[in-house]
């Protein structure tokens, strides 16, 4: 009686998918799928090489403090980092004083009550606040930005296929010239104004201006020459980091916890031959 | 219970003496999973993951448990939470990578666990409560793996929740009724994150107890083997202890070796990146996928593109749903008294049809959608449900198996003399 019952069932199922399946087909001759021009105009990243890539990665801290610089000087005009606190940027190798004097320098007050009048105020960053953002609110971050909303930065490298990489080429070297014969195929596919073409992005349009646009925008304090490779890169490391402040700990730990598993793995082989020895199985 | 020949509990220290008097609990633990269970002597190494699956739900408990002291359920605060953990809490990094890929490695010893059973065909009388009850704790894990996806509040958290929950609405006449009481809101929002967290909560002690049903059930037959022949006298056995808990330390060494390369190596390799975006209802991700375990069933449900008497959104839910209640129904379906594929040459093929069919199911899953991946999920889909419904019965009935050995014991030593006279002499 099962088996009767199930086979029809198994029947139902079967036909419905063969009439999916019917249909399928006929959608895909009568009409073919187009492509798209963000098929194959897209690109995909390059790869940054940072040093904390792979099993043993580490942070360059030079190159995340270069890459900090980049965030403060030119992408923090639009971009909040609301996971990261100044405290963290000891971890970066900056002194408390040094990170004291940061947090206190940051061009965005840190927003506060007047504890006289309770009226919102502000007042300057100490190293326990989170980075703040350099809009009041969601809707005041579209209206100066021709209402496209520049996201948070904190997890970007988590938060995007091969983030770090993505990084690294939608900045240093997404923005080029739209291909023309990218025009002449998909002629609906041209760059809206006010948006930008990235060969790097998703649908190919980016609102975001070209943010590195020439060498030497950011005068680095160690003295590194700031290509605009070089900076696409500092900054993909420095992203790297507020993504996943504890890659460190995590390699670290990761590398004990293998050594003591493969040392355990031998015993328990060992014990259980032992424990087997006599016994055909 | 189990053999005659199972060996007896007997506490020669005074205290242990006194113990098993008043609560003989050691004595329980002694005949579940001491000397005093006897199992079969020719057990692979495929029998060691329902011990993995068992240290797997008890690595989520315990991470879990520390978890939630830190993680807070409103709908407001999720998602920062989660980045507080990560970055504030003392190895909150750990025990967050640890929880969110255990739930992946928990699934793929139970998949594995699920595979030995349909090979060996384990589901077969006298094991069936075994298996029935192995599939209710494979939905609770479903269940329970899905609200833990939500509670991060990212994107796919929140999308996955909307897809999800919107299967009750393919429900005729009382769908959007139903969906809107249970998620308390006509979209995922607070009410549904809070509910969601506390049977996340619940749901992994249900697991447990059900477990201990599932080992119960077991240890009346006692354990399947790879022959499929049934224990026949004491030589046929060895005690679950020391020669099992020997041989499953060696299983769990190597499962937490790759636990660890997954969680220190590459804790975001199985997740995705659209998770690292906090939930936002106006924005639908341009592409939703479900984590990988439950990308073959994703498959199933889009493959329904086809309305015929019903939607085509209700024939997926049903067939989705279908395609592992069917599994209830496996020990009835397949009429075969030869339980291991070893000795059933035609099952053995289908079965390894059925292994790449849900591979490519997988694969559909979580692919793009284009008319070739439709069309393959299609014809994947159509293949599942004719393996178990109507192949399957067939192939019991009519194919010949193989001759099986006479006893366990028989078995292993005529493995041991196809190894060659001189190996085999040696040994004796």
């Amino acid at each position: 009686m099962v088996r009767i019952i199930a086979s029809l069932v198994g029947a139902a199922f079967v036909f419905v998918l063969g009439l999916a399946l019917f249909g399928t087909v006929s959608e895909w001759v009568s009409n073919p799928p187009v492509e798209s021009a963000e098929h194959e105009f897209h690109h995909h990243p390059l790869d940054a090489g940072l040093s904390s890539a792979g099993f043993f990665g580490k942070f360059d801290r030079r190159q995340v403090q270069r890459g900090f610089q980049v965030y403060q000087e030119v992408c923090s005009a639009c971009h909040s980092l609301k996971y990261v606190s100044f405290r963290d940027l000891t971890q970066l190798g900056y002194n408390d004083a040094e990170v004291k004097a940061i947090a206190k320098g940051w061009k965005i007050e840190q927003p506060t009550i007047n504890p006289d009048t309770g009226e919102a105020s502000t007042r300057p960053n100490v190293p326990s606040d989170r980075f703040p953002s350099p809009f009041a609110n969601d809707i005041a971050a579209r209206a100066a930005n021709n209402n496209a909303l520049p996201p948070d930065l904190s997890l970007m490298a988590k938060a995007r296929h091969d983030g770090a990489n993505y990084i690294y080429s939608l900045v240093g070297h997404g923005y080029v010239a739209q291909p023309a014969e990218l025009i002449r195929k998909f002629p609906a596919s041209k760059t809206p104004t006010g948006l930008h073409y990235n060969q790097y992005f998703a649908n190919l349009n980016i609102a975001m201006p070209p943010p590195l646009t020439q060498d030497g925008q950011v005068t680095y304090a160690d003295g590194t020459r700031a290509s605009v490779d070089q900076m696409a890169k500092d900054v993909s490391a420095f992203l790297t980091w507020t993504a996943e402040p504890r890659l460190e700990a995590r390699h670290a730990a990761g590398f004990g916890a293998v050594v003591f598993l493969i040392i355990f793995c031998f015993l328990a082989w060992g014990a259980y031959q032992n424990v087997w020895r006599d016994l055909k199985h | 219970m189990s053999f005659p020949w199972a060996k007896h509990y007997q506490p020669k220290q005074p205290l242990m003496r006194w113990l098993d008097e008043k609560l003989p609990l050691p004595r329980l633990v002694y005949n579940a999973v001491g000397a005093g269970y006897p199992v079969p002597r020719n057990l692979n190494y495929f029998w060691n993951f329902g011990v993995l699956a068992g240290a797997a739900l008890g690595i989520q408990i315990i991470t879990g448990i520390v978890l939630a002291m830190h993680y807070a359920a409103n709908a407001g605060v999720a998602f920062g939470s989660i980045e507080s953990i990560m970055r504030d809490v003392n190895a909150g990094w750990f025990l967050r990578y640890a929880h969110a890929n255990g739930a992946s490695m928990f699934l793929l010893v139970v998949y594995i666990h699920i595979g030995r059973g349909l090979y060996y065909g384990s589901y077969k009388a006298p094991r069936e409560m075994v298996w029935l009850l192995g599939v209710v704790i494979f939905l609770l894990m479903m269940a329970t793996a899905f609200m833990g996806y939500v509670l991060p509040w990212g994107q796919m958290s929140f999308w996955g929740a909307q897809v999800i929950t919107g299967f009750f609405s393919a429900i005729p006449l009382v769908g959007d009724t139903i969906r809107v009481w249970l998620l308390g809101g006509f979209a995922p929002d607070n009410a549904a994150l809070n509910r969601f967290f506390s049977l996340h909560y619940l749901l992994p002690f249900v697991i447990a107890g059900v477990i201990v049903l599932h080992i119960w059930a077991l240890h009346i037959p006692g354990s399947n083997n790879p022959t499929g022949v049934e224990v026949k006298g004491e030589q046929d056995t060895v005690p679950f202890h020391p020669y099992y808990t020997a041989k499953d330390a060696v299983g769990l060494g190597v499962f937490m070796l790759v636990f660890a390369l997954l969680l220190f190596f590459s804790p975001n390799l199985l997740g995705h990146p659209d998770n690292y975006i906090e939930a936002n209802p106006l924005s639908t991700p341009a592409h939703i996928v479900p984590e990988w375990y439950f990308l073959p069933f994703y498959a199933i449900l889009k493959s329904f593109t086809a309305n015929f008497i019903l939607d085509a959104k209700l024939w997926g839910v049903l067939a989705m749903f279908g395609s592992i209640l069917l599994l209830f129904f496996l020990p009835w379906l397949d009429s075969s008294p030869v339980r291991s594929a070893n000795f059933r040459p035609l099952y053995r093929k289908f079965l390894g049809v059925l292994l790449l069919d849900v591979l490519v199911l997988g694969y559909v899953g979580g692919a793009e959608p284009s008319p070739g991946v439709i069309l393959l999920g299609q014809i994947a889909s159509i293949y599942y449900f004719a393996h178990f419904l109507i192949i399957l019965p067939i192939v019991a009935r009519s194919e010949r198996p193989r001759p099986l050995p006479n006893s366990i014991t028989e078995a292993v030593l005529e493995k041991h003399a196809g190894l060659g006279p001189t190996k085999s002499a040696m040994a004796n």
